[in-house]
């Protein structure tokens, strides 16, 4: 069986996405980058598979774990790890971090810390499209943890009362922080949610980056035609929550069972198998996806924070008066005698 | 000019801003065939249809979410939420979402929508019903917070919420609804951000917003007239941003304030009012600054209670006649 011509594609992208993540881990230990970090290690054919099946008209709204959607949407790394970095040149200017990676142009409407959050935005998103009778399509990515909560419910009755153009990617990577599905989901089942919205729901194989992009493909079809869609990949997180936990809450056979099922490995063997990808081939992948992530990380270094006389540009789009400009250690109004 | 409620004021301009915008639509419960649970959006359905005046389920969080969404695509929806009580369901969606798009992505979206809302008690509607909680909303930066007192402001700051490129949380009131007013018949949208000086007077400074600047003052015309204290009157009109120049100014001319609220007095918007007439005026008051607030109870049903708890004209009375006592002013 030959590869479909896009696979050499997407295994870059896929081994692109786990590069960056390791790169960004590192930086996180040597405090180039602060606050949270989380990364999409185990979930690159997830990510690789849902943005592939995407037009670059489309719209995405992601969760916080959201490195491997920018880069699997095209965004220039380095502007990606320049945000990371808290830099002038990141995505959102060193305003979002690690958590808020928006990028207007690549139709990626963030990047959101407050699980759920984006699920309500996104669906507005998807009515907005409706309303003026547009062709694009809305995905919004969540994970299992965010089915248990309300705007989860909120937004799907309302996307399948109003037909909206909309596809809910949960990527189930069976744990939300520490809690397993099981844990926390009455029906751990998560596509099947969909049916009490008479929605179409559907689970995928996380880890086979050509299933997610079928799936992805004819549920994004349908969402064109006002069918809005339930879609779920199951895979794995091959490391802790966030960057700085170390997921003791696992077992050895759980750690050695991810990393049997290590969907960038599977691939690889896959293109070998085919013969589409040689030893030298691979060594050569390895060495320009590395180059690319170093250069992301020279970029972000080089990058300049954010002039702190620039505080208070983000204000208001609409200036009004009056608006309160103010460090934390000067007055209201000028002290007499000061 | 012409004569009408505050009511029909807030009718009529959602009416022109849809007839002049076709990216302004309204969105809410009960808002279409129910035609508004206070009557604010009747006729809107017949004339402008489902796309444009959207009833939702009750799904507070959902649509509000929703609406923001649209906005980032560069709609400009009119939430209606039935009382403000109920904003506390999309609390997340307000303070999380509407309020840091803007700024948290660096400027590259803006979410361009009104939050339409009715505070206030009086009503015998109980605890839940019945609450004063812009202060949640005033103590966000990223929004503006708007609340008239009376059927021109509330015609002129609709126009300039829906116009204004931030998410804009349009206080209304119960008790205003049926209040009548002149408003003006051209379209021309007000100044966020700016308060007004509703009565000009020496003896002191009365400040309040809503139906607390609106019962100020009606006691200031009523004291002036009857005893002839001159009291000055300040509308806030905005609360984010809030205009301090204002109140510092006329407290510097009056030497003598007192702050009206409709909301409990503890860490309140008075308390804001207060601590920017200590920053600003502090060597100019004869008298600590006074400020009429609700009781810190739960808002009770039974009339006899929940008018006790409530800030009346008699407890504005007696504020002014105390201060002025203070600084050895009254007549």
């Amino acid at each position: 069986m030959s590869a479909p011509p896009d696979l050499l594609g997407h295994y870059r992208q896929m081994l692109l996405i786990r590069r960056f993540g390791e790169r960004a881990a590192r930086a996180y230990t040597e405090a180039k980058i602060g606050g949270y970090c989380h990364l999409n290690l185990g979930e690159e054919a997830t990510v690789v598979g849902l943005m592939s099946a995407l037009d670059p008209s489309d719209y995405v709204f992601t969760n916080y774990r959201e490195h491997g959607y920018a880069l699997a949407r095209g965004i220039d790394p380095g502007r990606v790890m320049a945000e990371l970095y808290g830099r002038s040149d990141g995505v959102s200017k060193g305003w979002g971090g690690s958590m808020h990676l928006f990028d207007a142009q690549a139709r990626l409407l963030g990047g959101y810390g407050i699980v759920g959050g984006q699920l309500p935005l996104a669906t507005g998103a998807a009515l907005a499209i409706a309303y003026r009778g547009g062709q694009e399509v809305v995905l919004c990515h969540l994970g299992d943890g965010t089915t248990n909560i309300g705007a989860f419910h909120e937004s799907l009755n309302l996307a399948a009362l109003w037909k909206l153009p909309i596809v809910y990617a949960v990527v189930n990577n069976q744990l939300g922080m520490g809690t397993t599905v099981e844990m926390s989901s009455a029906e751990p089942e998560l596509h099947k949610r969909a049916a009490a919205y008479r929605m179409y729901g559907e689970r995928v194989d996380g880890n086979d980056v050509v299933a997610v992009r079928d799936a992805t493909a004819r549920a994004v079809a349908m969402a064109r035609e006002g069918k809005p869609v339930l879609l779920e990949t199951v895979s794995g997180r091959l490391r802790g929550h966030s960057v700085v936990d170390p997921a003791a809450y696992r077992t050895k056979e759980e750690v050695a069972a991810l990393r049997e099922a290590d969907p960038l490995l599977a691939l690889g063997d896959r293109l070998r198998e085919a013969g589409t990808l040689s030893d030298a081939d691979q060594e050569k992948l390895e060495q320009s996806v590395m180059a690319e992530v170093e250069a992301a990380v020279a970029f972000a270094d080089a990058s300049a924070p954010p002039d702190v006389k620039t505080l208070f540009d983000y204000n208001y789009a609409t200036t009004v008066p009056n608006d309160l400009k103010r460090l934390p250690g000067q007055p209201l109004f000028a002290v007499a005698g000061a | 000019m012409t004569v009408m409620s505050y009511r029909q004021a807030i009718n009529e301009t959602l009416r022109s801003e849809m007839l002049r915008d076709d990216r302004v639509f309204l969105i809410g419960e009960e808002i279409g065939i129910f035609e508004g649970s206070y009557k604010i959006t009747a006729g809107l359905l017949a004339e402008f249809g489902e796309q444009r005046v959207r009833d939702t389920p009750i799904s507070e969080e959902g649509f509000t979410g929703a609406a923001i969404g649209a906005a980032m695509l560069g709609l400009r929806p009119v939430v209606e939420l039935m009382t403000i009580n109920f904003s506390l369901l999309a609390l997340d969606q307000i303070v999380n979402h509407a309020a840091k798009i803007h700024g948290m992505f660096g400027g590259q979206r803006s979410v361009p929508m009104v939050i339409r809302t009715p505070g206030g008690g009086g009503q015998q509607l109980g605890a839940t019903h019945s609450q004063n909680v812009e202060l949640y909303y005033a103590f966000v930066p990223g929004l503006k917070v708007v609340a008239p007192s009376n059927p021109a402001d509330a015609k002129a700051l609709l126009l300039a919420a829906i116009r204004d490129d931030d998410p804009v949380l349009f206080l209304e009131n119960l008790a205003l609804y049926n209040t009548k007013g002149d408003v003006p018949d051209d379209d021309v949208p007000g100044e966020i951000g700016r308060a007004a000086v509703t009565r000009a007077g020496s003896d002191l400074t009365l400040i309040g917003y809503s139906r607390m600047a609106s019962l100020g003052l009606s006691v200031a015309e009523e004291l002036a007239a009857r005893e002839g204290i001159d009291a000055e009157v300040i509308d806030l009109r905005s609360l984010r941003p809030l205009d301090r120049d204002t109140i510092v100014e006329s407290v510097r001319k009056t030497h003598a304030a007192v702050v009206l609220e409709d909301d409990w007095l503890t860490y309140g918007i008075g308390a804001e009012i207060a601590a920017t007439i200590s920053d600003g005026a502090f060597d100019q008051l004869d008298a600590p600054v006074r400020r009429v607030a609700m009781a810190e109870v739960p808002l009770p049903y039974a009339k006899s209670l929940e008018t006790a708890a409530l800030p009346s004209a008699a407890d504005v009375e007696t504020a002014i006649r105390q201060t002025l006592a203070a600084v050895g002013r009254l007549r």
